[in-house]
């Protein structure tokens, strides 16, 4: 479903991200992470369209996307959420959604019709009429989520869902994207909660620094002694460690 | 054309220009510090003239003399007006204070229209049409010392936030506010403090103006879109570029009357306007985004 | 929390427009049709800011250049070229229209938001003001003045009822579309892009397609409300029609009725029209209505931003519309 090759990308003297290739197939929940500043989030920018592309390409269902504006490919079905939530503040919770519904349904009974089964879907049938604005950080993250899955996306990028939310909150969460994978869509997204990575993920990607330093199955990935140095430091592995 | 004509607009657009410098220099100053885009800065510049004016008219004060009275009065007042009304609503969206400031200016000249009625004013003063000679080109005297002193007080104002401790604490301001506030600086008076700095500048250039120009209730307005011009072409909260700004639309002006005519000849102004915004939005000199 | 079920919104608004109906007959004395006129005059050019201002959130302060460019294109095809005063109506929207496409064109091209945006539309509007004031077809400073021929053909109503009753079958129009963007895709969209405009673009919308279709309206409405004013009082001048009084009037009374609501330029409009009536009637002073507007604005924008339709539905205790 999505390709990217080699993708790079440069801030004036900073290489933010470095030759980055992932393939997403249909159908599965893929994770990107890394440590902090690895430009995980610089890498979907890019991909979603709201950067521009040094080096590199970006295939969605076999059309590059690159250079192509963000609403476009937002229209072809690839939707991204955002780290820190935008939503539209006065708004209520059903007209957020709604916006979202707006791209499948082009009638205001039909697009509020579906927005209601969306919000029921993630749990947020009962507080329809609020005002975005009131809402609590978890309830935002469910916003954001259901907004754009009432696009009717075939991907959706999720960056950092799960933070700033404590464990209750994330493994409901978990449960939402799951129902959300059930239903056929597909998903990338960037974690740092390892217990969600672990618990719904597939296949890992780990980008450390901008380049992609390890793949594979998350077991097999988390085991890695690259990822673990990239983690934790330089000499965490063993070697010469002076610690404990 | 001849060569006299050229040269004599060119350095009757720089005269004025200096004084358009220190008009916008408290514009960019209240921008870079409190990142607000001071709307009442026309109106409260007229009604400095409408200060100057009648402090002539009833006490027979010197325009130039009665800076020493407008300059804090103007200060004072933009403290107050910060404190009062500004301050409390420049957090939140930054359309919300021009809103604001709107509708300041909005009170201002409609309250300058109430009192002093729509005529314009001038002012006589003995120099008025005294002129200096430069070769075989002459200038309007008043002209000529507006524009000195406005440079002066250009450059001591620099060298106040460049040197001083308060000008050391608008600067850290400016540049971080969160920092600043951190470090102990009392962001707030910070703020009314630069506010009231900015203000105190159109006090001195109400006092430089009304010598050369002349002031009514709708005065404002023009003032408004010169000001602004010069902060964006110069950059936004860009000391430099207010300098730059301000001469380069004191010659645009000055031209444009020459080529397009007294009518026409205003247009270069909202031209230069458009284009910056339209092509080059962080100006000369500014920081982009 | 249920929504105001549909039946009783459109018996509002039926009602609304007969007691708009009656007013005349109820007030029939010069002075009172006067104050109708220019309350739905104001309410129409307020709701042609308040689509893209309101709904849209592009504020601007140079409404007015849309208001001008409605107003010169109308007089000019009837006073230099006898074109019946009529046709003005849908030239003076094409008019307005054309100049939303071309400043709507440039300044979201560049990205321009918030207070640029609103400033820019300023510079347009002096430009034009400038224009207006230097060319011969425009009549330079002196402006255009229209022939006194009353006639309805004519496009001037011998009884001044007869403005009346178009500026409202204008308004209703304006009411109409602003109730259409309230439930269309079209407006939810714009409502979404007026939120967050980034947001809005990672769903999907076209952010600049549809900025720039608002703003065509909008100038649309407000070159029409150039026509209007062109024909009620006969005398066109840069001032008058591309001077920053009847931006800040427009802008005024959509915010302080309330911006992006359906009725908020109407009860914005009235408001103004009466303080202004009254001002001038009880004292001589020029100047005093738009003291106490500006100061509303102000105590609107820190106190009760969503407008007085915001205070008067709280009262009635419904969700504001």
């Amino acid at each position: 479903m999505l390709a990217v090759n080699n993708l790079t990308k440069r801030f004036g003297g900073l290489t933010a991200v470095d030759h980055a290739s992932l393939i997403v197939p249909e159908g599965k929940i893929i994770a990107l992470i890394g440590p902090n500043g690895a430009g995980k989030t610089t890498l979907f920018a890019c991909i979603a369209g709201f950067l521009s592309i040094d080096e590199g390409d970006v295939q969605f269902l076999t059309t590059s996307v690159k250079g192509r504006p963000v609403h476009e490919i937002a229209r072809l079905g690839m939707v991204r959420t955002f780290q820190i939530t935008q939503p539209f503040s006065r708004l209520t919770v059903h007209e957020n959604i709604a916006v979202g519904a707006f791209q499948r349904y082009r009638h205001r009974k039909e697009a509020f019709a579906y927005a209601h089964e969306i919000a029921q879907q993630v749990g947020m049938g009962s507080i329809l009429e609020l005002p975005a604005a009131g809402l609590t950080v978890a309830m935002r993250k469910r916003l954001e989520l259901a907004r754009t899955l009432a696009t009717a996306p075939k991907l959706l990028l999720l960056d950092e869902v799960m933070a700033g939310l404590n464990p209750t909150e994330i493994s409901e969460i978990v449960d939402v994207i799951k129902n959300i994978r059930a239903q056929g869509v597909t998903i990338l997204l960037i974690e740092h909660v390892m217990q969600a990575v672990m618990g719904l993920s597939e296949y890992l990607y780990v980008l450390s620094y901008g380049k992609i330093i390890a793949e594979g199955p998350p077991a097999d990935v988390v085991r890695n002694p690259i990822v673990v140095e990239a983690y934790l430091g330089h000499g965490a592995t063993g070697g010469d460690s002076g610690h404990a | 054309m001849d060569s006299t004509i050229l040269i004599s607009a060119a350095l009757n657009g720089l005269l004025v220009g200096g004084i358009y410098t220190l008009v916008a220099s408290g514009l960019t100053l209240i921008y870079g510090v409190l990142h607000i885009i001071n709307f009442a800065h026309g109106s409260l510049l007229m009604m400095g003239m409408f200060g100057v004016y009648y402090l002539l008219i009833k006490l027979r004060l010197d325009p130039y003399i009665s800076m020493l009275i407008m300059v804090p009065a103007m200060y004072a007042i933009g403290y107050v007006l910060y404190k009062g009304l500004i301050g409390r609503f420049s957090s939140g969206k930054d359309e919300n204070i021009l809103l604001i400031t709107l509708g300041l200016s909005i009170v201002l000249e409609n309250l300058a229209l109430m009192f002093f009625k729509g005529d314009t004013r001038t002012i006589t003063v003995g120099y008025s049409d005294t002129m200096v000679e430069l070769g075989p080109l002459l200038f309007s005297l008043p002209k000529v010392i507006s524009f000195f002193i406005a440079m002066l007080l250009c450059a001591l104002l620099g060298l106040y936030i460049k040197k001083s401790n308060t000008g050391k604490a608008i600067r850290a301001v400016a540049k971080e506010r969160m920092g600043a506030r951190l470090v102990g600086i009392d962001v707030d008076r910070i703020f009314a403090i630069s506010y009231g700095i900015g203000v105190a500048t159109l006090g001195a250039a109400a006092c430089l103006l009304m010598p050369i120009f002349y002031v009514s209730p709708y005065t404002g307005h023009v003032f408004v879109l010169v000001a602004f011009t010069v902060v964006v072409l110069g950059g936004m909260g860009s000391f430099l570029g207010a300098v730059v700004g301000g001469l380069i639309v004191g010659l645009t002006e000055s031209f444009g009357g020459l080529f397009l005519g007294e009518s026409l000849g205003q247009i270069g102004i909202s031209l230069i306007f458009i284009l910056i915004l339209l092509f080059r939005p962080q100006g000369l000199f500014g920081a982009r985004g | 929390m249920r929504r105001t079920p549909e039946p009783i919104a459109w018996t509002g608004h039926v009602l609304i427009l007969a007691v708009a109906c009656i007013f005349p007959f109820v007030f029939p004395s010069p002075f009172m049709v006067n104050f109708g006129v220019l309350a739905l005059f104001y309410a129409f050019i307020g709701q042609s800011w308040n689509i893209a201002g309101g709904f849209a959130g592009q504020l601007s302060f140079g409404h007015v250049v849309f208001f001008g460019a409605g107003a010169y294109a109308s007089t000019i095809l009837q006073v230099r070229f006898g074109v019946n005063p009529w046709i003005g109506l849908p030239v003076s929207a094409v008019a307005g229209g054309l100049v939303g496409w071309l400043i709507g064109y440039l300044s979201f091209r560049a990205g321009l938001r918030g207070s640029y945006f609103a400033l820019i539309t300023l510079a347009f509007a002096e430009m034009l003001r400038i224009i207006a004031n230097s060319v011969e077809i425009t009549g330079g400073g002196l402006g255009l003045l229209i022939p006194a021929k009353p006639s309805v053909a004519n496009f001037q109503f011998p009884e001044r009822v007869g403005f009346y009753f178009l500026i409202l079958v204008l308004v209703t129009v304006s009411i109409a579309i602003a109730i259409w963007l309230k439930h269309s895709r079209f407006g939810a969209q714009l409502a979404a892009i007026r939120e967050n405009e980034d947001a809005a673009r990672a769903l999907g919308i076209n952010v600049f397609s549809e900025k720039l279709k608002i703003l065509i309206l909008s100038g649309a409405l407000g070159g029409i409300g150039g026509c209007f004013f062109s024909q009620y009082f006969l005398y066109i001048d840069p001032i008058i029609v591309f001077g920053v009084d009847k931006s800040v009037e427009m802008l005024l009374v959509s915010m302080i009725g309330g911006a992006g609501t359906v009725y908020g330029p109407l009860i914005g409009a009235v408001l103004l029209a009466a303080i202004s009536d009254t001002a001038r009637v009880v004292t001589n002073i020029q100047g005093l209505s738009l003291v106490i507007y500006g100061g509303l604005l102000i105590l609107i924008i820190a106190f009760l931003p969503n407008g007085l339709i915001d205070l008067i539905q709280r009262l009635t205790k419904r969700r504001p519309k």
